[in-house]
């Protein structure tokens, strides 16, 4: 067992491999990432076991580093997820996401009426903020309302 | 001390420092005091109303003439270039070469934000949809310091829709600075967003949720009163069962404080009867005419004449 989980993380030569993102999510990060549009090899896994949260989806991008302005996004969509980097079948990195500030052209306002959603040339910009209990929430750099967790919507 | 607003657009009413918003205050008395004054001498300043608003624009209208300024723009899109698809960016930058600074309503969110961003001129939001509407507050603050003497340890009294009411959120965040105790008058359909409570609770400050109206009254220092809308109750029943919890009679001011006014954005329908007119508590006609002075005062703050 420990052995397949080993060769789950490591398979790839170089790349990233994104670990512990909630199974559900996993089409969700790709998309934050654009890695639809990317020509390097990608696997992804979905359902797969995870002894800590017991599903979980993850992907491998073959060939390719991330910033961490571009990997934070994804917190948004995966808030626990790890990030590997890895060198010659090696972990040379491995680091959780943070949440970032702020964030562009990543969610879709949940206001219908916002100038992001009636005007196609404005892109969305939001401050991502923490309630009481500890929930993110996204404020509206245009018309200020609110986007939750709940309602969130990837572009 | 020297607080300089020049260029400053202004698109929420936090954008603008506490002491910014005295600032502003300082001003808007002195044009109260003397209203003609020719700072403007022949400048152009652009009035884009993209939907019909007759109260603000032509109060906007009447500082701009007071300053001795040109204005240039439209009432409504009708036979715009707006209505033949024209981008709210390219609109914003035509007019921005032509004028020195641009005042703006219009009905979607965000719209004046995005309009201080692409223009070289700075924005005046005169309402962006249901956001924000800055100088109302301005006036709202203009009003509540001149009859109280002070923004500071007052009682506020917020009445009617207080979930909808773009001027009671405004109004929130600005007094949040000045150590207000909020009392929240609302039906349970309409009571202030959470979202607007957590700026009170930010501060530390204050609030009770009442439904009732007349408990509250004598111990408000400023009652603002809004207009509770048929239209936002799904069920009419529930409307027709609360509307008349939120009218206010002259009555009801028997036990009121001394120094209590009552302010109203306007238009008003029926939630302030007319029998409060004649009371001295009555200030929402004075109020209104407050709005010249707080915009002269934005005005030739931002265009750095004052």
């Amino acid at each position: 067992m420990e052995k397949r989980k080993e060769l789950i993380v490591s398979a790839i030569e170089n790349g990233t491999v994104i670990d512990h993102i909630p199974a559900d999510k996993v089409f969700e990060v790709v998309r934050i990432l654009g890695l639809e549009k990317s020509d390097n090899p990608i696997y992804f896994g979905m359902n797969l076991e995870s002894k800590k949260y017991g599903t979980k989806g993850l992907i491998k991008i073959t060939n390719r580093y991330f910033e961490a302005d571009d990997i934070n996004k994804i917190a948004l969509a995966a808030p626990i997820a790890t990030l590997i980097e890895i060198k010659d079948f090696e972990v040379v990195k491995k680091q959780t996401v943070q949440i970032p500030d702020e964030v562009e052209h990543i969610v879709k306002c949940f206001n219908p009426n916002c100038i992001t959603n009636k005007e196609n040339e404005v892109p969305t910009k939001f401050k991502v903020l923490k309630d009481a209990e500890g929930k993110i929430r996204l404020r509206c750099h245009y018309c200020e309302k609110f986007t939750t967790k709940d309602n969130m919507e990837f572009l | 001390m020297s607080i300089s607003l020049k260029n400053r657009s202004l698109i929420s009413i936090t954008d603008y420092s506490p002491d910014e918003i005295c600032h502003v205050l300082d001003i808007a008395e002195d044009f109260e005091r003397n209203p003609h004054q020719n700072l403007l001498n022949g400048r152009v300043i652009a009035s884009l109303f993209f939907e019909p608003s007759t109260r603000t624009r032509l109060s906007f209208e009447t500082a701009i003439q007071l300053l001795g300024g040109n204005v240039i723009g439209f009432s409504s899109t009708a036979g715009t270039s707006v209505q033949k698809g024209e981008s709210l960016r390219d609109t914003i930058t035509m007019v921005a070469s032509y004028a020195d600074l641009i005042v703006m309503r219009n009905p979607i969110d965000g719209s004046a934000r995005f309009a201080s961003e692409v223009s070289k001129v700075p924005i005046i939001n005169a309402g962006d949809g249901s956001n924000q509407h800055p100088t109302q507050c301005m006036l709202d603050l203009y009003s509540i310091r001149k009859t109280q003497g002070t923004l500071e340890n007052l009682e506020i009294t917020l009445v009617g829709d207080l979930k909808y009411g773009r001027t009671v959120h405004s109004l929130v965040e600005a007094m949040s600075n000045f150590n207000a105790k909020f009392n929240l008058v609302s039906p349970v359909e309409l009571k202030l967003p959470r979202a607007v409570k957590q700026h009170i609770k930010d501060a530390h400050l204050e609030y009770e949720q009442f439904t009732e109206l007349e408990d509250v009254i004598p111990h408000s220092d400023i009652i603002y009163m809004t207009r509770v809308q048929r239209e936002r109750f799904p069920d009419p029943l529930e409307y027709e069962k609360v509307k008349n919890s939120y009218v206010l009679r002259n009555a009801m001011l028997a036990n009121a404080k001394p120094n209590c006014r009552v302010l109203h954005p306007l238009p008003r329908v029926t939630e302030i009867h007319v029998d409060v007119d004649a009371n001295p508590a009555a200030y929402y006609f004075q109020q209104a005419q407050n709005g010249v002075y707080a915009r002269q005062a934005i005005i030739s703050a931002i265009l750095g004449l004052k």
